[in-house]
């Protein structure tokens, strides 16, 4: 080997080459993606592909027009109903976020500063929950809200209302309510990891500098954590303005969201042209939207400063 | 802010802390152990030990991130029970400086005074001369991460300064930089503390570090003070042989106590025969013997036919070269350890065969009694 690597130079070229391009660092970072990548480039890149070029086409019964036209657009823009739909998508998609990173910041904290030495035990008692279907997770709030569920019994055995109240089930607020509950989880882990990113020794200099546990917090902890936040506002936010099931289950004829739309369009009203346009929207839309909410929350810190 | 003399400041008498027996416990370890000490106004004083020695327990004790299990801590004669760090006339520079990464470095000094709702200009002002104050002037804009260590340091000195403490608390705040801007940072932290007046609190492993710089020193060893006095009372006459030791080479030879009076000791030792010497504050008799100590640079060569008054000859077994001097080990007949000799390289100790025979000067007042 050594021989013919002397005897003929330019193959020893190709093969230091060779050597030299298997050790570069892009090209094994390639290699190490490349099982998912290939995944996704079949079951995500070429279904999206394939979505983005119903869109432009027409339903003609049973068979596709493929002829290029804005038309679905156009209806899935300008139709109040599905304007609507998306509206209220958005909505619930905000108010989950908000709450979902109100509530979990907290817990979140707790575990960070005052996990102790059980840090790991607490983290694997949030995960607990989703040792069971979501199915039966969004089952449980329908038991839960529902008109002779938990709450409603529990409300008339206390005497605080007489007959069992209709607001709790089959509208947006439970929708949201169940929305917030599934995606805590979600939204701790985040804002857990960048909180216990801080080093310690900053709070106690903004203690040192007299700030009291609140000031500290709100000047040093908090802003610090920000982008813990920002991505559990973006990881809750990005798939709830989708969400197909929980709609389905708890939302009723008020909580029906785009995503139960989209799926009639490819189910019962077979219309995968404009499906496919409501699909494009709704990703175009949570694209500006998480983009947006990025830059507001980049803003709010600087000016926190 | 006007010029003040960079002489040697006086300093008053008055106590700024008084530490009352303070005990530490962990469970049954005890970080501090019934530690005592009081700290005067203006001084320059240092907590000096080997990690795990509590010095840094009682710093944060007395900046209010800690809190004794027993014992008191007053500073300015006011009682810091139950005070928390956020409301003590004491402000601390972090060993790892904990610069707010979010923040430059203009609002990193104006951290603290922004609670003070201070007038804008006024602020301005304060920022700019605690700026001043450790030569950073125009790097306010800054971000924390565009720093270099040393200017870290400098942020989070000029950030306690700005607050005009009673107490600056300074923990190991030279341990991360290089040896050259260590030693830079020394002089300048001294020059510092004599321009401002504040009494500074520094933690500190580095002997030297705290013998260059204070007023005093506090020796610690498992949580409790060994010694408490001057720099060079600390370096010249230990309390006993951990002290010695810990502030850098001695030789300790074994002595018999022949006599003992009020203020000295008369010791037989082998090698160094019959010595007077004074009798340290704290010794305590335990026995007959006792042991001396003296430090290798206090040990001179004697050179061809000189002579002194005071001389042990030996031999040289081992020698180590170090640029401007260099150390022998010389072993003196009746000695059960070899001594070890400091000398400076302008006469050629560099030179000197192992195996030579040499004579060595000593000032029998060199000799101290110490403890073992």
């Amino acid at each position: 080997m050594t021989a013919a690597a002397e005897g003929s130079p330019a193959f020893g070229m190709t093969r230091a080459r060779r050597d030299a391009l298997l050790q570069s660092e892009p090209v094994q970072g390639f290699a190490l993606i490349s099982p998912t990548f290939l995944y996704a480039l079949i079951l995500l890149v070429l279904p999206i592909l394939v979505v983005i070029a119903h869109s432009f086409w027409t339903q003609n019964y049973l068979t596709i027009d493929r002829t290029f036209t804005l038309e679905n657009y156009r209806i899935a823009l300008t139709e109040p109903i599905y304007r609507d739909l998306l509206w209220r998508s958005l909505y619930i998609s905000l108010t989950v976020s908000f709450f979902t990173v109100v509530l979990a910041y907290p817990i979140a904290y707790f575990i960070s500063f005052h996990g102790g030495r059980h840090k790991s035990l607490w983290l694997f008692l949030i995960t607990i929950p989703f040792w069971t279907s979501y199915l039966l997770r969004v089952m449980s709030w329908k038991v839960i809200l529902g008109y002779n569920g938990v709450l409603n019994s529990g409300l008339m055995g206390l005497g605080v209302i007489d007959e069992p109240s209709t607001a709790l089930l089959y509208n947006s607020s439970a929708v949201i309510i169940t929305l917030t509950h599934a995606w805590a989880a979600f939204a701790i882990l985040p804002i857990f990891v960048s909180l216990e990113k801080v080093d310690r020794t900053l709070v106690e200099a903004a203690k040192d500098l007299g700030d009291g546990p609140i000031r500290s917090f709100l000047r040093v902890t908090l802003p610090l954590s920000a982008p813990g936040v920002i991505s559990a506002a973006l990881i809750v936010m990005i798939p709830t303005v989708g969400d197909y099931v929980t709609p389905k289950l708890v939302g009723g004829k008020d909580g029906v969201m785009i995503a139960n739309a989209i799926q009639a369009q490819f189910g019962k009203a077979s219309n995968w042209p404009l499906g496919a346009a409501l699909s494009v929207t709704t990703m175009l839309i949570v694209t500006l939207i998480a983009g947006a909410t990025v830059l507001i929350l980049r803003a709010a810190q600087r000016l926190a400063r | 802010m006007p010029e003040r003399p960079q002489t040697e400041r006086p300093q008053t008498e008055r106590p700024m802390i008084e530490i009352k027996s303070v005990t530490r416990s962990y469970g049954a370890f005890k970080a501090l152990d019934d530690a005592s000490l009081t700290i005067k106004e203006g001084e320059f004083f240092s907590l000096l030990g080997p990690s795990g020695c509590g010095k840094t327990t009682l710093l944060r004790m007395i900046a209010g991130f800690d809190n004794p299990t027993s014992g008191s801590i007053s500073v300015d004669g006011q009682s810091m029970e139950g005070i928390p760090a956020n409301r003590r006339p004491t402000n601390m520079v972090f060993q790892s400086y904990a610069i707010f990464p979010h923040l430059n470095v203009e609002q990193n000094v104006a951290y603290g005074l922004k609670r003070l709702k201070l007038e804008r200009a006024e602020e301005k002002r304060r920022v700019e001369e605690a700026l001043a104050q450790v030569s950073l002037t125009g790097l306010g804009k800054r971000l924390a991460t565009e720093l270099s260590g040393g200017q870290r340091q400098r942020v989070a000195l000029a950030r306690a300064l700005v607050m005009r403490p009673k107490v600056l608390l300074l923990d190991e705040p030279l341990s991360a930089l290089d040896k050259k801007l260590r030693e830079q940072m020394q002089v300048e932290l001294r020059r510092l503390q004599q321009a401002v007046g504040i009494t500074f609190v520094l933690v500190t492993h580095d002997q030297y570090e705290a013998l260059a710089m204070s007023d005093r020193i506090a020796v610690m060893f498992g949580g409790r003070i060994a010694q408490v006095a001057s720099p060079k009372e600390i370096y010249q006459r230990p309390v006993n042989r951990q002290v010695a030791d810990f502030l850098g080479g001695m030789n300790f030879v074994k002595a018999e106590i022949v006599e003992e009076n009020g203020a000295s000791l008369v010791v037989d030792t082998l090698g160094f025969g019959r010595i007077k010497t004074d009798k340290p504050k704290a010794f305590v008799r335990n026995g007959g013997a006792a042991t001396l100590g003296i430090r290798p640079e206090r040990l001179r060569v004697l050179w061809d036919n000189a002579t002194a008054k005071f001389e042990v000859a030996g031999k040289v077994v081992e020698r180590h070269y170090f640029g401007e001097i260099t150390h022998l080990i010389v072993e003196i007949p009746g000695l059960e350890k070899p001594l070890s000799v400091t000398e400076t390289n302008d006469f050629g100790a560099d030179d000197i065969p192992v195996g030579t025979s040499i004579r060595l000067a000593y000032d029998p007042e060199a000799l101290v009694a110490m403890a073992d």
